[in-house]
């Protein structure tokens, strides 16, 4: 870890970690990104606001490298790096994390075996030695506990039979493990009941760190009273219509949605 | 190595390693009861033997092949094989590993081979395996003090010819079906175990150990005798790529339990399968059985087929005893040309007596997989129950998958259940994967390996590591 702190400092300390450049993305033929631009340096916390549909999940799984998306123009670097001719697994490898909105099930396979596979590939990237199955476990059971998850729960097929609270406590324990350079966390907050929404809350602040910095994508305020961020940002149409401080969240909150897309439309 | 480096490879050395000597031993192609004498009298069989087959030969003559499984090849010419060859000339085979091609133990490498196995497997003459040779003798050693037997068939004709004509063909009839009547002709040889009565046998008993037989030949026969009360543990076959000459493969095994006795058979059958094209594969038509004579006696079959063009093969239970149990456990791959119609039959004839199916088919490149079961509960067989479940995942849309279960219920208080289920790898769970860091390769074995869970864990320990790698690299590319 402190490796790669020192390499990035020696380097340009104020550049953005992720920096999104006029970025347009065709989905089946249809425009879905008109050109977002966004700018995030380490230790910054953003809010991605929006209604269904304006795009908050399409910029998030572009960024993740999922398939199935056309990017037409606009640019996205990570840590410099061209971030959009990388492989999903070698964006992972290098920090980038992706929590799912539906994280899918896959049957038979063990949630422990997913996560130890997953952190030892973050691990060789990084010159690290490989944990074994012991060392792992120590490293996981403390974090199960601050996300209030049962142990048993390693033990099971990932995310299969997990109440919807449960697979957002597991994306955010994942998280907690790989401990990621920039976390996108799509929708973390939906479907959560408030307790679960604090343990979820409270896992993500654990993390908050000044080397690493973190994309909260939602429709609701909510969230952010927990995990309160330095930016905040609506995305509309495709677009990104207004950025702003943490008032603005609370605007959005007041006035809807229409507000800014009346806005925009004027 | 990419498959087909792989494919080419095995293909290669079968033309290299068995440049095929014209020895006196070797007869004509073709058959007639000449030459079921000849095999007879080479390995020196009692006349009951040689009855046996003669009768299996005649009514072999009147036999059709059989067509009504999901598999398309070209017709077998069986006047163009010759029925007996003796054994290869040690002269021919490589030295040592130092004259193997170097891909081939590289693939070794990557299954975990031991490395003792691997000279056995990559055809180094046998004695020049040490290790392999000591290790074999202790086992034989510890064996023989339980009273296990454990040996070549045709050394079990010589020495416990009463235990075979006893049990031979009473669980497959030398009238059962066109592979296997031909195989009571004109079968060479295979393994013989009986366990005594309350013994529990003390190891794994593998193929892998029955060194006297390294050349069993296409028709090989098997008869395993659980006495009452005692427990065996077989393993058929072996992970890494097997190499044979011969095209037709058509085994027999037969199983026998008996009261409060248990069998368990597992098999990895890694034949040839043939090239991108499919050409050149070994087919597979195997007659496997098992009888639960006694009570309470337990028969499983778990099976994890790789390889082979052509698999048909159906390991069954007869639970005829009351209480008793059948089981079968399947993972089938097919990938390039591969085709395989396989399942099982559960005759339950005993009361209570219970049967369990779990198959897992998985097709990739333009391969063909076909689950075929039959479920029969006799009038006899009150209270009998049976759970079957049958999951196809496909890989890609040129492969395919088929289920084909045949249920007949002849007692009203028998419960039967069935569930089955067709899926893909689906793009959203790889990429769940890769986005934590997983290479499309690792995800895709960790799904398939997820997906055959329930089939691994009823594997021995060591068996079942080696089939998660060996099903990695036979799909290996299977998805872009």
């Amino acid at each position: 870890m402190s490796g790669t702190r020192d390499t990035a400092a020696v380097s340009t300390p104020a550049a953005a970690l992720l920096e999104v450049r006029d970025l347009h993305v065709r989905v089946g033929g249809q425009a879905v990104l008109k050109g977002v631009s966004l700018s995030v340096r380490a230790g910054e916390v953003h809010a991605l606001m929006g209604p269904n549909g304006s795009g908050k999940s399409t910029l998030a799984f572009v960024l993740a490298g999922r398939p199935g998306y056309e990017i037409t123009s606009g640019s996205a670097s990570f840590e410099g790096r061209d971030l959009l001719t990388l492989a999903p697994e070698d964006r992972a490898r290098a920090g980038l994390f992706l929590g799912f909105q539906y994280p899918v099930e896959i049957p038979g396979v063990n949630n422990a075996y997913l996560l130890k596979a997953a952190l030892n590939a973050a691990r060789r990237e990084r010159g690290l030695t490989e944990l074994d199955a012991f060392e792992f476990l120590s490293l996981v059971r403390a974090k199960t506990q601050l996300m209030h998850i049962d142990e048993s729960f390693l033990g099971r097929a990932v995310n299969e039979g997990f109440s919807g609270g449960e697979k957002k406590r597991n994306e955010i324990l994942q998280m907690l493990v790989l401990e990621p350079k920039l976390a996108l966390l799509d929708e973390t907050d939906s479907g959560l009941d408030i307790d679960a929404m604090r343990i979820v809350a409270n896992g993500i602040n654990s993390l908050r760190a000044a080397d690493r910095s973190i994309v909260l994508v939602t429709h609701y305020q909510r969230l952010l009273e927990y995990v309160v961020p330095d930016f905040v940002h609506v995305l509309a149409g495709g677009r990104i219509l207004r950025s702003g401080d943490r008032s603005l969240a609370l605007e959005l909150e007041r006035r809807g949605y229409d507000w800014i897309s009346g806005q925009a439309a004027a | 190595m990419s498959t087909v480096d792989l494919d080419a490879l095995v293909k290669r050395s079968y033309q290299h390693g068995f440049v095929t000597d014209i020895e006196s031993d070797t007869v004509a192609p073709g058959l007639d009861e000449d030459v079921v004498r000849l095999i007879s009298r080479k390995k020196r069989e009692p006349q009951f033997l040689l009855d046996w087959r003669l009768k299996a030969l005649r009514h072999w003559y009147g036999m059709r092949e059989p067509h009504w499984a999901q598999l398309r090849y070209e017709p077998i010419d069986y006047a163009a094989i010759s029925y007996y060859s003796a054994p290869k000339r040690k002269g021919d085979a490589p030295k040592s590993l130092a004259d193997v091609d170097p891909k081939l133990l590289a693939t070794y490498d990557r299954l975990g081979v031991p490395l003792h196995e691997r000279a056995r497997l990559a055809g180094v003459a046998v004695d020049a395996v040490f290790d392999s040779v000591s290790v074999a003798t202790t086992f034989k050693d510890k064996l023989a003090a339980a009273g296990v037997v454990f040996c070549p068939f045709s050394e079990a004709v010589q020495r416990h010819p009463a235990l075979i004509e006893q049990y031979l063909g009473t669980v497959v009839p030398y009238t059962d079906n066109f592979y296997a009547t031909l195989n009571s002709a004109v079968f060479t040889d295979g393994s013989f175990v009986y366990v005594p009565r309350g013994v529990r046998c003390p190891m794994e008993l593998s193929t892998y150990f029955r060194i006297n037989a390294a050349n069993t030949g296409q028709f090989e026969r098997t008869l395993i005798i659980a006495d009452a009360g005692s427990y065996v543990s077989y393993l058929e076959g072996c992970t890494a790529p097997m190499r044979d000459e011969n095209q037709l493969h058509a085994a027999v095994v037969e199983l026998i339990a008996l009261d409060d006795a248990q069998i368990k058979y597992s098999t990895v059958q890694n034949w040839y399968p043939g090239d991108e094209q499919g050409r050149g594969g070994i087919f597979n038509f195997v007659t496997k059985r098992g009888e639960c004579r006694g009570r309470n006696a337990r028969i499983s079959w778990t099976q994890v087929e790789t390889g082979s063009a052509i698999t048909w093969k159906y390991p069954s239970c007869i639970l005829r005893g009351e209480n008793s149990i059948g089981e079968f456990y399947s993972v089938a791959t097919t990938n390039h040309y591969q085709q395989a119609d396989t399942g099982t039959k559960m005759i339950h004839i005993g009361a209570n007596t219970r049967s369990t199916i779990i198959s897992k088919g998985i097709s990739a490149g333009h391969g063909q997989n076909a689950y075929r079961g039959l479920v029969k509960i006799m009038p006899s067989a009150t209270r009998a129950r049976n759970f079957t479940q049958c999951d196809s995942l496909l890989m890609n849309e040129h492969c395919g998958a088929h289920t084909f279960p045949y249920l007949e219920v002849r007692n009203s208080s028998a419960i039967v259940e069935h569930e089955a289920s067709t899926s893909r790898i689906s793009e959203e769970q790889l990429f769940y994967c890769r986005q934590r860091g997983i290479s499309s390769e690792d995800a895709v074995n960790m799904i398939v390996s997820g997906f055959c869970r329930s089939v691994f864990k009823e594997l021995p320990m060591e068996f079942a590591v080696e089939a998660q790698n060996l099903l990695a690299v036979s799909l290996e590319g299977a998805v872009g």
